[in-house]
């Protein structure tokens, strides 16, 4: 049997917009993947921490606040520094189309703004997922 | 047409003799909608017990009994961004074109208590809303701004207290009496846990402080609503327009009761109480959930013993919903606000705000706020309809729908009462759950296209979008920083220490707190120390994480 795919679903920082967040988490889940949800207010070292010891292959970080560019690459650079560069990051949110390339270049894989069908959001990631 | 004859002038139903659309019709919520509604639908309903007059009981047709006619409602549009000196700009701006009343947006750090400096505001500052750490900040927010005779709106919460106490004392400052000043805190924390999230305190503390607010404000700042019960940001997440209906409902009474609880008199408080509706796309639904919220609410008051008129009015504030806009096409935004800002003033609103067509990309710009501002200027001073009070009253439909919402909602008051009442169903997930599951079935219904939206599932153009996007200084986080550096440097210390620690021990007792935050913000205390007192007292929330 294959083995499940397994996501961790982030919120960092102080951004209380989890409606996003919980309809992926249960999407990806209800497509066969093993989902955590870490909850509100998360900071990158309890992000990355909990992808270490959940042994995850996708991290899904949404936000909505506007903080991206600073806290989407705070949890890309972490998992560099503890040898996780290979675990899939994508990320979901109001992003304007100017910030994507650099939120590419520092790693962030795939980004998901308003509109997506979540059916999108799961086929990146069985394309994507580095197995 | 088939032979048989079509009876006119009767109450039966309407014959289905061409094929329709859908086999099914409903409202966004999930209500079944006939074909035709007639007076037999509301038969049951009585005109003078069940409707009236506007500003008669039980104010199902409005709370004032001219409306529009008499006045318009407020034009206010919620704002913040960067550092105060920016925002402050923004507010002179909307003044400047027409606005009747300001509404501040704060950015995470402040919503959370926390100063720009703290470490956990990294990356958020003046992101979705202004950064105000202390009373100094305040000052520079409405400097030029003539706070005796415009009304501010302020979307805080958890450090409510804080936040009007640099409101109070900036207008004090000025020399302006605390009684003259008018304005709404949100202040309303059941639905932080339950859907906006932006909670600090444990629920009985929380509950202690808004209990504080309501006594405070009814003895000394009259003109202030000590409480705007939102059912904004339930909507927002997720919930249907009954959820919504019955959740904010459900907290308006629940906080009356504790405030009774403590000893006030319902009259005393009750005619400062104001809610915060959503405005969604399904126009009737949307306007029946209004006039549905006028009614129960008054019934509801009474019950609890309310006397006075003016505590039994459900007075209100509209935002057109977030969620609704696309960033596919967004000048088609445009649009949408408008029909949902019809619906909140068909509905009876106090007070509207329309949201700006670039906000699913990012705050809105200059120009893309002045036309959401422009589109209630046309509704008020061209479309006619302020012209008579609640023009929708006697619509069959309307009056049908209207009553199937306040019965729905009585449902959940149910649902929660076997619960053990608000707290404990916050606790037990009971609204999280029934919002991420509404949330879920709407997202699906439009993966799926059973459920369309213009330029997202239907309609689609491959166009790149081109709309100019709101750029911040990016001095500003600096420039805050420093005067928060030179704030601490430049107050008088030992006045401060005095003013903190005696707020320290009024918290670990059950004096009211309001006089004690006001000695503190007067002492340039910042929001972060203020706030951090009550925590280390308090404690800290929280959640269940539940999807």
């Amino acid at each position: 049997m294959e083995k499940k795919i397994r996501v961790l679903v982030a919120k960092p920082g102080l951004d209380g917009h989890d409606r996003g967040a919980k309809i992926v988490a249960r999407a990806l889940r209800d497509a066969g993947m093993e989902v955590i949800y870490t909850g509100l207010h998360q900071t990158a070292e309890m992000i990355v921490e909990t992808a270490v010891q959940e042994d995850v292959d996708v991290i899904g970080l949404s936000l909505l606040s506007g903080a991206h560019m600073t806290l989407f690459r705070d949890v890309t650079k972490l998992l560099r520094e503890k040898g996780m560069g290979d675990v899939l990051v994508v990320g979901g949110g109001i992003i304007p189309k100017e910030d994507v390339p650099a939120l590419k270049k520092a790693g962030i894989a795939g980004c998901f703004g308003p509109g997506t069908t979540c059916e999108e959001i799961v086929e990146f990631i069985k394309k994507n997922v580095k197995k | 047409m088939t032979g048989k004859k079509k009876k006119t002038g009767s109450c039966e139903q309407l014959k289905n003799d061409t094929p329709e659309r859908k086999t099914k019709f409903e409202t966004l919520s999930g209500i079944g909608v006939k074909n035709l509604y007639t007076p037999k639908d509301i038969s049951h309903l009585d005109y003078n017990k069940d409707m009236g007059l506007p500003g008669d009981f039980p104010y199902l047709r409005g709370v004032h009994s001219t409306m529009y006619r008499g006045r318009l409602w407020t034009m206010r549009q919620f704002a913040g961004f960067g550092s105060a000196e920016e925002t402050n700009q923004r507010y002179k701006y909307l003044l400047n074109h027409g606005e009747t009343g300001l509404s501040v947006a704060f950015d995470y750090p402040t919503l959370y208590g926390y100063d720009t400096d703290h470490p956990l505001a990294r990356g958020e500052f003046g992101k979705c809303g202004v950064a105000i750490s202390s009373l100094k900040d305040m000052e520079i927010l409405f400097s030029g701004i003539h706070v005796d005779n415009v009304t501010t709106s302020m979307t805080i919460n958890g450090p409510a207290p804080i936040v009007w106490g640099f409101y109070i004392a900036n207008a004090e400052n000025r020399g302006i009496d605390r009684r003259i000043i008018g304005g709404t805190i949100q202040n309303d924390i059941l639905k932080e846990y339950i859907a906006q999230k932006s909670y600090i305190f444990p629920p009985e503390p929380s509950m202690r402080l808004i209990v504080d607010t309501f006594e405070f404000g009814s003895k000394e700042v009259p003109r202030w609503n000590t409480i705007s019960i939102s059912g904004y940001h339930i909507r927002e997440a997720g919930s249907t327009a009954v959820q919504e209906l019955a959740f904010t409902l459900g907290d308006g009474l629940e906080y009356v009761r504790w405030a009774v609880k403590r000893g006030l008199n319902i009259d005393d408080f009750a005619p400062r109480l104001s809610f915060f509706f959503n405005a969604h796309n399904d126009f009737f639904e949307e306007i029946a959930k209004y006039r549905a919220a006028r009614r129960i609410w008054a019934k509801e008051l009474k019950s609890l013993g309310a006397k006075k008129p003016r505590s039994l009015l459900m007075r209100f504030h509209t935002q057109t919903a977030g969620c609704t806009l696309t960033a596919q096409q967004p000048e088609i935004n445009i649009v949408r606000v408008t029909m949902q800002a019809l619906a909140a003033v068909l509905g009876g609103t106090q007070s509207l705000h329309t949201n700006s067509m670039d906000e699913a990309l990012a705050l809105p710009s200059e120009k893309a706020v002045r036309i959401a501002l422009r589109t209630q200027q046309i509704i008020a001073e061209e479309s006619g309809v302020t012209d008579t009070v609640d023009p929708l009253g006697g619509s069959y439909y309307v009056e049908w729908l209207t009553d199937k919402m306040e019965n729905e909602t009585y449902k959940y008051f149910d649902r929660v009462e076997k619960l053990g009442g608000v707290i404990p169903a916050i606790e037990k997930g009971f609204f999280q759950r029934e919002i991420a599951e509404a949330a879920y079935k709407y997202q699906k219904e439009t993966d799926e296209n059973k459920r369309f939206i213009v330029g997202v599932n239907k309609y689609k153009m491959n166009e790149p979008v081109e709309i100019p996007i709101l750029k911040m200084d990016e001095k500003g986080e600096e420039r805050q920083i420093n005067r928060l550096k030179k704030l601490r440097k430049d107050r008088d210390k030992a006045k401060f220490d005095r003013t903190l620690g005696r707020l320290r021990k009024a918290a670990e007792g059950d004096e009211n707190l309001m006089p004690y935050i006001l000695d503190c913000v007067h002492s340039y205390a910042t929001l972060g120390e203020t706030c951090g007192v009550l925590r280390e007292v308090f404690g800290e929330y929280k959640e269940p994480a539940i999807y």
